[in-house]
């Protein structure tokens, strides 16, 4: 009784509680960081862990707190929070170890590790939040937290960037803010149930809705990066790597995208969605997002913007398949929130390295880098094969499922075009920088080769997170029918959100 | 057991005097002063919460001939807010006067303003309102010449004039109401109000002296220049409490004392001179080239938000939805007074430090004074409307009152108002966060940022998940409309 | 048309004349002195109202208020004066 009361709590305060205990460490105490860190990366795997085997075995967990007369703060674990509670964990504790090795020796590491904390806690609350309020209570947070993070060098780009993301977030929060009002006054409160709650309200105006809808969709799109609302995300890339590896494969992006899945899932429920006509304009903008994001990825030098345009396009996948009604496309979609997050931060890991050691931002500078950096480029290459959609690499699962989705649904004249199209751009994009990786040779001296004389590539920090993130991309990929699987996972939830 | 009621105005009173008298121990004295009388006023909170409004009537002398104290749910929250802030304020000035020849004077006239704004709270008596008024007005403008520029002497003088012009406003609607009525006791008043030429008359005359104290668009022009050059302990109370006490006296008239006489019509005059007031009050502070006067600046705006819930509350029936929006009035209204005050304070550490408060030079300072730097963010998401704070709360029942009364002219207002808060609240910290010398070297933690940390972290955090609590004593009012 | 309606209105006459003469008058001086003949204004409304008819006894409650009335506006305008005096200085420095 008490446990199901206080885990979803206790899930919170093992990030949130190191984070303020950090922000009061001085500089140089770097061990107690450290510890405090990993503790709190600890802790939450393990309360995470139980939550995983409680919500399989469909035991409540919920928080209530009422915070004003009708808006109560909720914290309530269903299969679709654990699926993103779960990544978040798993992949914070592995960009934690990162970043302490990444950012070694610089200044202000208390205020960054302690945003860091921060954030992942605001990303965690998002995913257990129960109902729209208490969402777009952390979606806020989740901007104030990055921001900093976003803004860490000080520097004029690294201001620059943090000032756009903020005007975007901001913008979008309040959108997303005043479509939760609005459809609160309609509804006398809205929580998360699995298979929507405004199929019961009849009697409201359904242009009514559709305008909350719009309202609600722009808001989270900001940070889903939607196009065109996606200007923010290519400018954030000036962050340290980590930050970046965190924004696009779990933090950010992800927040957006999952919150469109739960309003379309769990305010409208799909099928009421799909009858108001809203899913095919989103299923439209979705395309539209895959396809221009691996065009502008085409012609980007600059490594991590053709990785920031490449999240533009794949984050997408999600919300294409959230929009797609069936349960096949929904499996794809909500998979693909899992597999592009592992994916993409081993892509981010990577090349964050290569930066680090060779001073290597550019893919015109990356002749030859595979034989200096063999397990970072290997890393690499099970990344970008699996955005490419190649087996048996995790992309592919997300891809098949789509298709399989879109034929379900009736939806294939439209979406496997758009599948196919995405996936030779994705191809286009990434096999030219594994073949100057591994079967160029270097032509030119590194920018600024730091590791020359050592006798292995990096030190352990910023080598074993990639090699290991893509590793689990490898094997959720190759056993996605094994139980507890993200696969399996989402064939759970769209279960439930069928009512099946 | 009632006598209670005294203590809150008499401790600060006497202490006053014993500062006056004993000039030497005057810091010891201001800052006993003032936490005793945040010690009567949680006492009387705790009755309030146990057994509802309380009424004293002054030497036995019945409200009528007399004078009553009276406390609800209303005067409550702000006497709870008031003493608290100045409990910080008095620790603040404790050592930011420590040094100054000053510190005799600002004592005895800190003392004096406690003493006003806690009888204005308390005054049961349209009459007594009017002297609380005044001695609140006085006392505020010696205090914001106590810096000694000429600048400042130009503004606390403007200052000055136009709160007296005020002040004569509502004198001369107090005459026409006993004039009307035969009396000025505001319980019996509640009942005896009817619409008419007199109470028409009165209201728009006590309404137009009030909208300047409290710095409405087009009245606003003497408050930043006002706030800007005061000391900053003295900005804090200005803008985070001085202006609420004459809000707090519009909303008991509108609300309770006038409720059958005022208009649809003449509550959206108001809520568009607030709507006003929310933009030009931002687009202001965005320009601003000094901290001080955009935190000032920051004041006219929020006090438009305030006003903007007028015509929304004159829209809705008395009764719970009319108490859901008032509460989110007062919650807006609490949430800024710690935030502002908590951003003036920091805001003065910054000056004392650094010299100067030009807000493009202030590089380095999140470095070099990382706990007001916080409290800088902190207040700023408390004045922005962000979550955890108090405000984001009450935006939320803004915006929903909005919808429930259908009037959507107030939405873009509140949208464009939020987005330029952000703005301007974030150009700060850019700079702040920026790499610089601008604030000299690193020191260690001073006493005097603890004050202001701790107000910024009662808006944002405690008034965003204890707000509940705001809503519970709205209710409880002394004045309601046939009750009392 | 009584008395006590005639002191009445030429208080009335008297705040509106204050009240012109403070907002309208560059000189501050002018200005505080505006605010005094509103008060004066005001202060004569209040004794008027204190007349309740040849058979009755005044009422007292508007003599008391006058009372304490004048002694706030006497602080106030020798707090104006004050300040106003004390920026002349500064100007002549």
């Amino acid at each position: 009784m008490t446990m199901s009361v206080w885990l979803p709590v206790g899930i919170l305060l093992s990030s949130f509680i190191p984070g303020v205990l950090i922000f009061f460490q001085p500089e140089e105490r770097h061990r107690l960081r450290t510890l405090l860190n990993l503790l709190g990366a600890l802790v939450k795997l393990l309360l995470v862990g139980v939550l995983i085997w409680g919500v399989f075995h469909e035991q409540v967990f919920e928080t209530r707190w009422t915070m004003a007369p009708g808006l109560e703060f909720v914290l309530h674990a269903d299969a679709l929070s654990v699926l993103f509670v779960s990544l978040s964990t798993l992949l914070w504790l592995v960009t934690t170890i990162y970043a302490i090795g990444y950012l070694e020796h610089t200044p202000h590491r208390s205020r960054f590790f302690g945003f860091f904390s921060l954030c992942v806690t605001a990303t965690v609350g998002l995913a257990l939040a129960g109902n729209l309020f208490t969402f777009v209570v952390f979606y806020e947070l989740l901007t104030l937290a990055t921001y900093p993070l976003i803004a860490h060098k000080g520097s004029p780009e690294a201001l620059r960037g943090a000032r756009i993301y903020l005007s975007y977030t901001l913008f979008g929060g309040l959108l997303l803010m005043i479509g939760a009002v609005w459809l609160h006054t309609l509804t006398g409160g809205v929580e998360f149930v699995e298979g929507g709650i405004l199929d019961q309200y009849a009697n409201l105006d359904q242009d009514t809705l559709r305008w909350i809808f719009l309202l609600l969709i722009v808001g989270l799109g900001v940070k889903a990066a939607l196009v065109p609302l996606h200007g923010w995300l290519p400018q954030a890339m000036v962050a340290p790597a980590p930050v970046s590896a965190l924004l696009h494969a779990v933090a950010v992006v992800k927040a957006g995208a999952f919150g469109i899945v739960r309003v379309i899932y769990d305010v409208y429920g799909v099928e009421f969605a799909a009858e108001l006509g809203v899913l095919t304009l989103l299923g439209t903008v979705a395309a539209i997002t895959i396809i221009y994001g691996s065009v502008k990825a085409l012609s980007q030098d600059h490594l991590k913007k053709r990785l920031a345009y490449s999240t533009v396009s794949q984050v997408s996948y999600i919300v294409l398949g959230a929009a797609i009604l069936g349960p096949l496309a929904t499996i794809g979609g909500l998979v693909h929130l899992v597999h592009q997050g592992v994916m993409k931060i081993t892509l981010f890991f990577a090349a964050g390295n290569y930066a680090e050691a060779l001073g290597i931002h550019r893919v015109s500078e990356m002749d030859g880098v595979g034989r200096r950096m063999p397990g970072t480029t290997l890393a690499f290459s099970i990344g970008a094969l699996g955005m490419i959609g190649i087996p048996p690499v995790a992309g592919f699962i997300s891809k098949w499922y789509l298709g399989l989705g879109a034929v379900e649904a009736g939806a294939a004249f439209w979406v496997l075009p758009v599948l196919i199209a995405s996936s030779l751009l994705n191809a286009a994009y990434f096999l030219p920088i594994l073949y100057r990786a591994w079967f160029k040779s270097a032509t030119s001296p590194w920018p600024a080769d730091k590791t020359a004389g050592c006798a292995r590539e990096l030190p352990d920090p910023l080598l074993w997170p990639p090699v290991t993130t893509a590793a689990l991309a490898l094997l959720i990929g190759l056993f996605a029918a094994a139980p507890y699987s993200p696969l399996e996972w989402a064939e759970l939830i769209a279960g439930r959100e069928y009512r099946q | 057991m009632n006598n209670l009621l005294i203590w809150p105005v008499a401790l600060p009173l006497l202490s006053a005097l014993l500062a006056l008298l004993w000039p030497r121990r005057s810091t010891w004295i201001g800052v006993a002063g003032t936490g005793l009388s945040l010690s009567a006023v949680l006492l009387v909170s705790r009755q309030v919460v146990e057994s509802g409004s309380i009424e004293l009537a002054l030497g036995g002398w019945a409200p009528g001939l007399g004078i009553a104290l009276r406390v609800d749910g209303l005067s409550l929250l702000m006497l709870l807010m008031s003493s608290l802030v100045a409990m910080a304020v008095a620790v603040y000035s404790s050592v930011y006067f420590s040094d100054s020849e000053r510190r005799g004077e600002f004592w005895v006239l800190w003392l004096l303003l406690i003493t006003a704004l806690h009888a204005l709270f308390l005054s049961g008596d349209l009459f007594n309102l009017y002297v609380t008024l005044e001695l609140l007005g006085l006392s505020a403008v010696v205090l914001a010449c106590l810096g000694g520029s000429r600048a400042s002497l130009q503004a606390a003088l403007r200052y000055l004039v136009l709160g007296l012009l005020g002040s004569l406003a509502f004198l001369m609607g107090v005459a026409l109401i006993y004039a009307g009525y035969g009396t000025l006791d505001m319980a019996a008043l509640g009942d005896a109000i009817e619409a008419g030429p007199t109470a028409w008359v009165a209201l728009s005359l006590m309404t137009g002296g009030l909208l300047i104290k409290s710095a409405l668009f087009p009245l606003h022009f003497w408050l930043p220049p006002a706030h800007a050059n005061a000391p900053a302990p003295v900005s804090a109370v200005l803008s985070a409490l001085v202006v609420k006490a004459a809000l707090y006296l519009i909303l008991r008239l509108w609300l309770e004392l006038f409720d059958g006489v005022v208009t649809q019509a003449s509550a959206m005059i108001i809520g568009v001179l607030g709507a006003v007031a929310v933009l030009w009050g931002s687009w202001a502070a965005l320009q601003a080239q000094r901290l001080k006067l955009m935190a000032a600046y920051s004041t006219v705006a929020q006090l438009g938000y305030l006003f903007l819930f007028l015509p929304l509350l004159a829209a809705i029936p008395e009764g719970e939805g009319r108490d859901l929006a008032l509460g989110a009035l007062v919650l807006l209204a609490l949430t800024h007074g710690f935030a502002k005050s908590a951003f003036f304070l920091a805001a003065g550490v910054i000056m004392q430090r650094a010299g100067h408060d030009r807000i493009a030079e202030l590089g380095g300072t999140a470095r070099a004074l990382p706990v007001t730097a916080f409290t800088i963010a902190l207040a700023g998401v408390a004045l922005i409307g962000l979550p955890p704070s108090g405000s984001f709360l009450a935006k939320w029942q803004l915006l929903s009152t909005v919808f429930v009364t259908g009037q959507w002219l107030w939405l873009p207002v509140i949208a464009v108002g939020t987005l330029l808060a952000g703005a301007y609240i974030f150009r700060l910290l850019g700079h702040a966060f920026a790499p610089g010398e601008g604030v000299g070297p690193s020191l260690s933690v001073g006493r005097e940022e603890i004050p202001a940390v701790l107000l910024a972290l009662i808006a944002t955090l405690l008034l965003g998940f204890w707000a509940a609590e705001v809503w519970e004593l709205v209710p409880i009012s002394a004045y309601a409309g046939g009750e009392a | 048309m009584t008395q006590a309606l005639i002191y009445a209105l030429t208080g009335a006459v008297l705040f509106m004349l204050g009240v012109r003469s403070t907002l309208l008058r560059d000189s501050l001086l002018a200005r505080i002195l505006g605010l005094n003949v509103s008060g004066a204004g005001i202060f004569l409304i209040f004794v008027s109202l204190a007349y309740r008819g040849d058979s009755m006894p005044t009422d007292p409650i508007p003599h008391a208020l006058v009372l304490t009335g004048l002694v706030v506006a006497i602080s106030a305008t020798a707090l104006a004066l004050a300040l106003n005096r004390r920026l002349r200085e500064m100007d002549d420095e």
